[in-house]
């Protein structure tokens, strides 16, 4: 079992970068995963470019779940909506870089969604999901 | 005193086709029956039978496969009657699961007999589908739904019970057994004191049926319902049984062929109970198959089915806590009145992560919420992971367990913690 959550994914899930709040965000959202009950809320402050400059999170859930909203706040701060809008699936899994099953793939892409429902209706959104 | 024939689960894997699957080299663990049991070979064999050799439809065909398919459909009727100690066939009413005979009572019974600031009283601990379908019967007829809330040690609390009942419901509606926590209620106690106070009470034995004896004539019960899945029979078959005078009472549920005597264009008179309650073409091979299974439990002695399960509680209850430091077990912590569910979660790794981290073992366990979000919130969890047995289940699979979760247990050790092993 041990090949599976590689000590990336368990470092950034006792340690979560980017886990707590903003004290003057512009944009809130909060993305729940109805099967598990797992929870986020993402802070976004974006400045008058539309450019990412500061972002944080908060929520309850389990090591993917927590993984990927760490790595994917790192990875969007300091970038722009229209960058960011590019992102999908794919950038998930090239963070977890770990084979995640159908059943758990909602776990994985809780923050992505979250993101998306969060900025989506400033830019038009460019990155692939699978939707279901 | 009775000499008691212990359960050989190993040997009845043999009974089991899953078992000769090979999962990571090995047998699978399943512990997850609360959530579905497997299925013997007996029950897939007479499904397979009506559906290759006397798949007629039932009460009509005046042929010889017809009347096959109707003898063994009625069959199946006794047999579940048999089962839970009815006195009747007539008092089944065959459905697809609990969830559709909790709906069937909220719906023909509750529309009749419910009105505006009437009470209902549920429980804390009850499935998703002893809930929802009295939130929408309450909410349509202007009533009041009361929950009675259980202690810090999963057991219903009999005071606010008692003072629930003050207030005279028309209906106690709850569960034999948690799914959710494995706390097996005092339901015959719980029945007489709603009928002192004129009370009709639902008991939900999704959970009970599978895994003790039941008699509901001995209970004392209104109305009782349980699922075929879980009780080694295939999706798809179940029932409602309820005394023949309130079924006799009922308005019907669905409408359609079967359910009438006669129909004119603008007006039905209805059929005889419990026909007035089955509307369409049933799932026939399902009835079947659920027969099947109820003869097989039956070969194997539901009091030796507890048995076996207590034993599983009393050795999960000693060990797991002894192996797995950091686990904290949800409910009451005597096998006297706990279920064989164990459900639990670990100090630093999600229950998802648990139970993806057990699969890799071949072990399967539920995580989530087990359709009881009040009851998580509750125990103040957004989600557990639950661990429950069957009769296929065996100690070595609780080893399994125990040693997978301790793995589990030492990957997820904040590095300081793990550093003093």
């Amino acid at each position: 079992m041990d090949d599976l959550y590689k000590d990336e994914i368990l470092e950034h899930y006792r340690n979560p970068h980017n886990f707590g709040t903003l004290e003057e965000p512009t944009t809130v959202k909060e993305g729940a995963n109805p099967l598990c009950g797992d929870r986020i809320t993402l802070m976004l402050g974006i400045d008058d470019d539309g450019n990412v400059q500061d972002v944080a999170f908060t929520g309850r859930g389990c090591a993917i779940s927590q993984a990927s909203a760490s790595m994917l706040t790192d990875e969007i701060k300091g970038k722009s909506l229209t960058e960011i809008a590019q992102m999908g699936k794919q950038t998930v899994m090239d963070n977890l870089a770990i084979e995640i099953s159908p059943a758990r793939m909602k776990c994985a892409m809780l923050s992505i969604e979250t993101l998306r429902s969060a900025v989506g209706d400033r830019v038009p959104w460019q990155g692939k999901f699978d939707e279901a | 005193m009775a000499i008691v024939q212990r359960l050989d689960p190993v040997a009845l894997r043999a009974d089991f086709a899953m078992f000769d699957r090979e999962f990571r080299g090995r047998q699978l663990a399943y512990l997850d029956s609360a959530a579905t049991s497997l299925k013997p070979r007996v029950v897939t064999d007479a499904m397979v039978g009506y559906m290759n050799n006397y798949s007629a439809n039932v009460h009509r065909g005046i042929y010889e496969i017809g009347e096959e398919a109707t003898a063994a459909y009625e069959g199946a009727r006794t047999k579940i009657a048999n089962f839970l100690g009815a006195k009747d066939a007539r008092e089944i009413v065959m459905v697809r699961n609990a969830t559709e005979a909790i709906n069937l009572v909220a719906y023909a019974w509750g529309r009749k007999n419910v009105g505006k600031a009437d009470t209902i009283v549920v429980t804390e601990m009850e499935h998703h589908s002893n809930i929802i379908p009295w939130q929408m019967l309450t909410k349509e007829k202007d009533a009041d739904l009361e929950f009675v809330p259980f202690d810090d040690e999963g057991r219903l609390i009999q005071e606010s019970y008692e003072a629930l009942l003050r207030t005279k419901p028309k209906l106690v509606a709850f569960t034999s057994v948690s799914n959710g926590i494995g706390t097996i209620n005092p339901v015959a106690e719980m029945i007489a004191k709603a009928h002192e106070v004129g009370a009709l009470v639902l008991v939900d034995g999704a959970q009970a049926v599978p895994h003790q004896p039941v008699n509901v004539q001995e209970l004392g019960a209104d109305f009782y319902v349980f699922s075929g899945h879980k009780t080694l029979g295939p999706p798809g078959s179940g029932a409602l049984w309820a005394r023949r005078e309130i079924l006799e009472e009922m308005p019907p549920f669905m409408g359609g062929g079967e359910m009438i005597r006669e129909v004119h264009l603008r007006h039905t008179t209805f059929n005889d109970v419990p026909y007035k309650f089955e509307a369409g073409t049933p799932d026939v091979a399902a009835a079947i198959g659920l027969g099947a299974a109820l003869d097989y439990l039956t070969n194997l002695g539901m009091e030796h089915v507890r048995a076996h399960e207590r034993d599983l509680i009393e050795y999960a209850l000693d060990m797991l806590p002894r192996e797995v430091p950091s686990i904290r077990i949800h409910g009451p912590l005597s096998a006297a009145d706990r279920a064989g569910i164990v459900t639990f979660n670990l100090a630093d790794a999600h229950p998802h992560d648990v139970a993806t981290l057990l699969d890799r073992e071949a072990i399967a366990v539920r995580a989530g919420h087990h359709c009881t979000m009040p009851l998580h919130q509750r125990l103040g969890e957004e989600s557990s992971a639950r661990a429950s047995f069957n009769i296929y289940t065996d100690r070595d699979d609780i080893d399994r367990l125990a040693a997978a979760l301790n793995k589990v247990e030492k990957m997820f050790a904040r590095p300081a913690a793990a550093a003093t092993q």
